[in-house]
């Protein structure tokens, strides 16, 4: 049942409303009004058959963002746990610790890992004086997963800890009692428990990756530009606005179907946490 | 020792940080009985079923089930069953897989899964409810699955942790009814834990009954009912009037400056003791004619009986009669020997038994706060 509004909730709506009309549905109609004009503002289909030469940048965006994503599951799930496993104190702390690093600028963040892996970098400094000598790591495509690992990672630890930390003890505790050892435990009821925070952990890790941009510049030395670059590329270096939109739609419409292809998969009642 | 004792908890000691939970509880529980810890929250009834559970390891003293310790045994590997206060269910199963959780951790085969599935919605009445999703049942029928769940892997013992706190009062006394025909049919032992009295008289074997980590006293029904160890027994089950006595003889008390006649013996010459006189124990009779005499200050109909308080110079006493008594009339009270009990005096003398700060409503509120907790 739909409740009419009164004059006042408008009123209070109005500014988000405004809000809304500005900066999120009125992009949104540039963004789709560029992709079919030219410079010159006729209708054109140009721009979006022209984005067949930036296959295989989108190809290898997609393959970067779902190996940056499977990483940060495997590696979130267990952090997760264990957070939740802790007395309420050091679960506070351990949060805290998870989200420090992004109380920096995420430029710099990207920036220090060029200094961390460069040939003459941190690490390779060290294995050299090992005996180990120089390995190569920056401008590679480990690089590049690297770096959206590290920066996306508590976008997946953070939801998965907020789904596990509400689970309930008891249900917990009724499966050991009924014989389930911790591995059936996990698998029959942790998991499926957690199937909403792990949705919600890969839609916020894969949506920045698969669109980023700095990173591949930085750590992936050019050689390994993703769509974010080439949009990127297209509106400060080239000032071709028409085909920099396209791009960008066809990237807002890729994620859209691989979000809903994840609701499809993680979906119960209970929905995404975040 | 008796033959057939299937859990024997010895010496058992559990400490929260300084907080002494159970100290030095020494229990035996019968095959096929059933037995119910009861007290007040916070009495350690819960934490005495976690230990048999085994999600809680005692600080000392050793758990025996069959003559074997399993001490440090998980859950997984005990032969019990747990039935949680709010269920437990697993929210992402339905019914059908609620109840085949246990059995496919075994790994049955699925045909023999199906039968006793089956057989165990049959025997909590609710045939057909397979399929139907947890969130879509109400309090009871989630209740009864909860039994089925557990009653499907065949435990010998069922521990229940209040499992019919959440229901409303005409629910409860039907499930009460059918958890003892499922304990009777069934023949397991049932280890039941509750803080209402009434339910734990009409469905035990044997009463234990708990306050501050120690057992007070363990019993049948009708021992826990008419021959309490303590003060606080006699106030946690029942009414009682407390009073304080003096054994003046073998067969004597005198108390509110009377004496009368009992059946108990064996305390020492003039020994202070507690008194207890049920409410429904006291007869009332013409005022010269009493054994005691006191001005009725209350009132209240009951439905079955009145509940009358009466001013005895100062002490306030509950009687319940059939009989009306107006407020202000003065009447004798009469005592039957067999309907007195003494008791030894113990730390909790003097703090029950008097009515004269009682009020209802006040009983109402108490009540309330303590489902709130655990």
């Amino acid at each position: 049942m739909k409740k009419k509004l009164s004059i006042g909730n408008k009123v209070v709506a109005s500014p988000y409303l405004l809000w809304s009309i500005l900066f999120i549905i009125a992009p949104m109609f540039f963004v789709v009004y560029y992709s079919f004009t030219t410079s010159s503002g006729a209708f054109t289909m140009d721009n979006i058959t022209e984005l067949g030469k930036f296959t295989d940048t989108f190809l290898r965006s997609i393959w970067f963002g779902v190996l940056a994503t499977i990483i940060c599951l495997i590696l979130a799930y267990p952090i997760a746990y264990i957070i939740t496993q802790t007395s309420a104190n050091s679960q506070r702390t351990m949060v805290a610790l998870v989200m420090l690093p992004m109380w920096m600028n995420f430029l710099i963040r990207t920036y220090s890992w060029m200094a961390i892996l460069q040939d003459t970098g941190i690490i390779n400094t060290f294995f050299r004086k090992i005996g180990i000598g120089t390995v190569h790591m920056i401008n590679t495509p480990g690089a590049v997963i690297l770096g959206m690992v590290y920066n996306f990672l508590p976008f997946m630890i953070l939801p998965l800890y907020s789904v596990m930390s509400k689970l309930d003890k008891s249900v917990i505790e009724a499966a050991q009692d009924l014989g389930g050892n911790r591995l059936t435990i996990m698998q029959k009821i942790i998991i499926p428990l957690s199937m909403p925070g792990i949705a919600s952990g890969l839609t916020m890790v894969f949506v920045p990756s698969v669109s980023t941009f700095y990173i591949s510049q930085k750590l992936g030395g050019g050689s390994f530009d993703l769509i974010g670059d080439v949009i990127e590329g297209e509106f400060q270096q080239l000032y071709n606005y028409n085909l920099g939109a396209s791009i960008s739609l066809v990237l807002m419409i890729l994620i859209l179907l691989c979000m809903v292809f994840l609701n499809k998969f993680t979906s119960n009642e209970e929905g995404m946490v975040i | 020792m008796e033959e057939n004792i299937i859990i024997d908890l010895k010496n058992i000691t559990v400490k929260y940080g300084d907080e002494q939970v159970l100290t030095d509880m020494n229990l035996y529980i019968r095959d096929k009985e059933f037995i119910t810890l009861l007290g007040p929250s916070g009495c350690g009834k819960t934490t005495t079923l976690r230990i048999i559970a085994g999600f809680l390891e005692p600080n000392s003293g050793e758990v025996i089930f069959d003559n074997k310790n399993i001490n440090g045994v998980p859950p997984h590997k005990r032969q019990v069953n747990t039935i949680f206060q709010r269920y437990a269910l697993f929210p992402h199963l339905n019914v059908y897989e609620n109840v085949a959780f246990g059995l496919r951790v075994k790994k049955l085969p699925e045909k023999q899964i199906k039968a006793k599935v089956v057989s165990m919605l049959g025997l909590v009445n609710l045939k057909g409810f397979g399929k139907r999703n947890i969130n879509s049942l109400s309090g009871g029928q989630q209740q009864r699955v909860a039994i089925a769940r557990a009653l499907a892997n065949e435990p010998r013992v069922l521990l229940l942790d209040e499992p019919l706190g959440a229901l409303d009062l005409k629910l409860r006394k039907d499930m009460q009814v059918e958890l003892k025909s499922i304990q009777q049919r069934l023949g397991i032992t049932f280890i039941y834990v509750t803080h209402d009295q009434e339910e734990a008289l009409s469905m035990s074997d044997t009463i234990v009954v708990m306050d501050n980590g120690v057992i007070q006293q363990i019993g049948t029904p009708q021992d826990i009912y008419n021959e309490p160890k303590n003060a606080f027994v006699a106030d946690f089950i029942g009414e009682s009037n407390i009073l304080d006595g003096i054994m003046r003889k073998d067969l004597y008390v005198e108390f509110s400056g009377h004496r009368f006649k009992c059946l108990d013996s064996g305390f020492e010459k003039d020994e202070l003791v507690d008194v207890v006189v049920r409410p429904e124990d006291v007869d009332v009779v013409a005022a010269d004619k009493g054994m005691l005499r006191g001005t009725v200050t209350s009132v209240t109909f009951k439905g079955v009986h009145f509940e009358i308080i009466v001013d005895l110079k100062g002490f306030k006493w509950m009687i319940q009669s059939t009989d009306y008594q107006a407020v202000g009339t003065e009447i004798g009270l009469s005592i039957a020997p067999d309907d007195i009990q003494i008791m030894k005096k113990s730390i909790y003398s003097g703090t029950f038994g008097d009515y004269s700060s009682f009020s209802e409503e006040f009983d109402e509120l108490s009540d309330a706060s303590e489902e709130g907790e655990q």
